[in-house]
């Protein structure tokens, strides 16, 4: 069905089409309108669902563990703050191997209160087991938790996803979106471990040192097959619904001599900025890094690489350059720039191409950093 | 590809005509995309949104900075705002005013949306409905087609006034 | 009737709604307070509506504090205070959503440690500042962006939950009767313990009414017994003001909800359980007024 959606419009109606049999809300801006859009369905019977409005997100993430251990599908979504204060839950998912699907709205984290978009709430969080998806686009907001919902839940996954939005930027942008039939392109979810009554056991018990690396083993190697579920799973909707995704998202790469990486809507202006530095003669390309866990392989042998960061760690420096650094031993040019919703224009993309450093870092609107 | 900035206040429409005008655009055959600017969001505020429309998917998320049209739908938001700010030096103004403005250096549009409104009663929560009939306008001034607009104004609206109101506006406005 | 002074600590430049009882009620809890007092501020309507750096509109000290934690922070702020022999108040001034839902665990833990603290709940019913969607707090039937249908469960009752603690101090009050309010404030500060008070902020864009109605709504809800005015000092109960006439004569709660669009789709029955809640609950407080329980 083709219509206009913001990115929040898109995850709800994603959501809808996908059927979760349990879903846990609370609300938190920029995402509200997801929870306000799933309620709505709810009432009217285009989704039949419970909706739990829980009282916090730590209980709207206890809610869906609940909810998904007994073996059905379940969703909820959050942004910065709320995904931070269910940090502990998210652990405890992913180790339980609960495909539970969660949207997040990018927002910086406070003090001070400022509710725009960051990176730094979902990346502080990559170290939970959870796969993280970064769109840019009300139509790849939808396609990707439909998706999501699919590599969650396949046999050599079972794993949670979570999808992530730039908040105000994509979460409140109106922009056209095509709605699917699902289909069989969603099968009914199937949990192995499923709550059974015929088959009493307990979840979570005590482990010991001889026994607790052996579980975490399990998912790091469901991380690594969840590769090829990802990539089965892009292919059979390009063939279903007509649209291809990839771990990333390439432009002007082939013959490109400096490469822009960064994530989400950025990861799209940048390729106004490639163009422009075409027209200048520069060969440049970029790379939006849609899937971050798993990390991707990146080919950037023999090229500059300029890591656009919308986020930070402090002490150390900008997150998604450091794991490019480390995974592909490139000495990148690092640019801090985005954070808290910071204007960052192709202009002034292309300004980091332009003046970069190999080796160096710029935080953007800082003068002697 | 046109880029707009649409000023108005909380509580006014702006954002739904945003959103209706992007609508329109994509029946078109085009791409568009809206974006409400939210700071303090409540009602009686001065409220803008960026209004993109393109033939080719459109990559930029960074805000309007230099619109080839300002519409204003709230005279009194000037009082306080710069609307003019960033303006291409073609660029044009659409104002819902009821006595003629003229905009120093800038072609200027004017059309009484609020007396259309009020002359087909039509009002929510006190204020007078002005999305749909600039939507009209919007028609003529030929960002969009009529007939697309008329689509989706009777697709947002069950009240048939809305596209009376938008089709008023369209005679009305004079190019 | 205590002296209310002049001295304003809110600037003319908050960014609230029109007709906002948050800020009306803060106007007055300051007055009562005065000058050597914290505010701890939980994201709700009030984080906001301080306004944006560099400048603020409350001109007095506050400390914005994460959703879940006013009544924790509240509580090391208020030991350190104590431990550097200083007696500065410290006052937790939250929303609903922040003192019912997601912020009961810190209250119930300051509460029952005996913190030497004030915590204002200012009631609106909803997750107001994020757009108004349910909390705990809002009442049965009322619809919000969550609960579009009409909410189908009740009111949670924290006035119960916290006096299960055993505050030395316990009020409501409601910001159409600010001279109450005032009193409560002050009276409250001058008991050291744990002191409760919650405080109801009918809101026009969320309850749906006009944003000059707001002292009137307050006033309905008082007069129907939907919200009742009173004080537990050091065990001694006392329902206050107008509240005292609604015990004996009130308006029916049908005419409270017609004025607000939130009760739409209210249903007759659900309108007969919030009457008969009412009534069962001034008997209530009749009873604990004659002494009896």
């Amino acid at each position: 069905m083709l219509t206009v959606g913001t990115g929040n419009k898109a995850i709800a109606s994603a959501v809808r089409d996908a059927k979760p049999a349990v879903v846990a809300a609370y609300p938190i801006t920029p995402q509200t309108e997801i929870v306000e859009e799933i309620a709505n369905y709810v009432s009217t019977g285009a989704l039949k669902s419970r909706y739990i409005p829980v009282e916090s997100e730590h209980s709207s993430m206890a809610a869906c563990l609940g909810a998904a251990a007994t073996g059905v599908r379940t969703f909820t979504a959050t942004s910065s703050h709320g995904l931070v204060y269910m940090c502990e839950m998210l652990h405890m998912v992913a180790g339980a191997r609960l495909p539970i699907v969660m949207a997040n709205a990018n927002r910086s984290i406070g003090p001070g209160w400022n509710i725009n978009a960051e990176h730094t709430d979902s990346l502080s969080m990559r170290d939970t087991g959870w796969l993280q998806c970064y769109v840019a686009s009300a139509q790849e907001a939808y396609d990707t938790t439909l998706m999501a919902f699919r590599i969650a839940e396949h046999n050599d996954v079972l794993l949670p996803v979570m999808v992530n939005l730039d908040g105000f930027l994509l979460t409140h942008s109106i922009q056209p979106l095509r709605t699917v039939e699902v289909g069989d392109f969603l099968p009914p979810i199937s949990l192995p471990h499923a709550i059974d009554m015929d088959n009493p056991g307990g979840y979570g018990t005590l482990t010991t040192g001889d026994v607790h690396f052996k579980f975490r083993w399990d998912m790091e190697r469901a991380m690594r097959d969840s590769v090829h579920v990802i990539e089965e799973t892009q292919k059979a909707f390009a063939e279903a619904f007509g649209r291809e995704y990839g771990m990333t998202e390439d432009y002007r790469t082939e013959d490109a001599e400096v490469i822009i990486i960064a994530l989400g809507t950025m990861g799209k202006e940048m390729e106004v900025a490639v163009d422009q530095l075409r027209d200048e003669g520069v060969k440049a390309g970029s790379m939006r890094i849609r899937w971050l866990r798993p990390f991707p392989v990146l080919d950037l042998a023999g090229r500059d690489v300029v890591v656009i960061d919308r986020d930070y760690s402090f002490g150390y420096g900008g997150i998604v350059a450091g794991e490019i650094r480390a995974k592909t031993g490139t000495e990148v040019f690092s640019v801090i720039a985005g954070i808290g919703g910071q204007e960052v224009t192709y202009n002034d993309i292309a300004t980091f191409v332009r003046d970069r450093r190999p080796g160096g870092e710029l935080w953007f609107g800082v003068e002697d950093s | 590809m046109i880029e707009i900035r649409l000023h108005s206040r909380g509580g006014q429409g702006g954002v739904t005509a945003a959103k209706m005008l992007a609508y329109a655009a994509f029946l078109d055959g085009k791409e568009a995309t809206a974006t409400p600017m939210y700071g303090a969001e409540r009602r009686g505020a001065a409220v803008v949104s960026y209004i993109r429309i393109d033939e080719n998917p459109i990559r930029v998320y960074s805000q309007v900075r230099n619109p080839d049209l300002v519409i204003v739908l709230d005279r009194s938001v000037m009082e306080t705002v710069n609307v003019l700010d960033g303006i291409k030096p073609d660029g044009k103004v659409l104002i819902n005013s009821a006595t003629p403005l003229e905009l120093e250096g800038h072609e200027t549009f004017n059309i009484d949306l609020t007396a259309i409104a009020l002359s087909l009663e039509m009002k929510l929560a006190g204020n007078p409905i002005l999305n749909t009939s600039l939507l009209g306008a919007l028609a003529k001034y030929g960002l969009v087609s009529r007939e697309s607009v008329r689509k989706v104004i009777a697709e947002t609206f069950k009240d048939e006034r809305n596209v009376t109101a938008a089709m008023q506006a369209f005679e009305e406005l004079k190019i | 009737m205590a002296q209310i002074p002049d001295e304003e600590y809110l600037c003319k430049t908050t960014t609230a709604c029109a007709g906002c009882p948050s800020s009306l009620c803060l106007r007055y809890v300051t007055k009562a307070a005065g000058h050597d007092t914290v505010f701890v501020i939980p994201a709700c309507c009030s984080s906001v509506i301080q306004g944006v750096f560099p400048t603020t509109a409350f001109n007095f000290p506050v400390y914005n504090v994460a959703f879940a934690s006013a009544a924790a922070v509240a509580s090391g702020m208020s030991e350190a205070f104590r431990e550097m022999g200083k007696e500065t108040n410290v006052i937790c001034y939250a929303g609903d959503g922040g003192t019912v839902d997601i912020g009961i665990q810190a209250l119930s833990g300051a509460l029952e440690r005996g913190t030497d603290f004030l915590y204002i709940c200012y009631d609106n019913e909803a997750y107001s500042n994020t757009g108004m969607q349910r909390s705990g707090s809002t009442p049965l039937g009322a619809r919000t962006t969550t609960t579009p249908a009409g909410k189908p469960d009740f009111k949670k009752d924290i006035d119960a939950i916290v006096a299960a603690h055993n505050p030395v101090y316990q009020a409501t009050a409601c910001v159409s009767y600010p001279q109450d309010l005032f009193n409560k404030v002050q009276k409250a500060l001058t008991i050291p313990g744990p002191k409760f008070m919650h405080v109801l902020a009918p809101c026009p864009p969320g309850w749906r009414f006009g944003s000059d109605e707001t002292i009137e709504m307050g006033r309905r809800a008082v007069k129907s017994g939907m919200w009742v005015l009173w004080e537990r000092a050091n065990g001694e109960f006392a329902v206050t003001g107008a509240s005292k006439a609604a015990m004996k004569k009130r308006i029916p709660v049908a005419e409270y909800i017609a004025g607000q669009g939130r009760f739409s789709t209210i249903t007759e029955e659900q309108i007969k359980e919030l009457q008969q809640q009412v009534d069962m609950a001034m008997e209530k407080f009749q009873k604990e007024m004659d002494g009896i329980c």
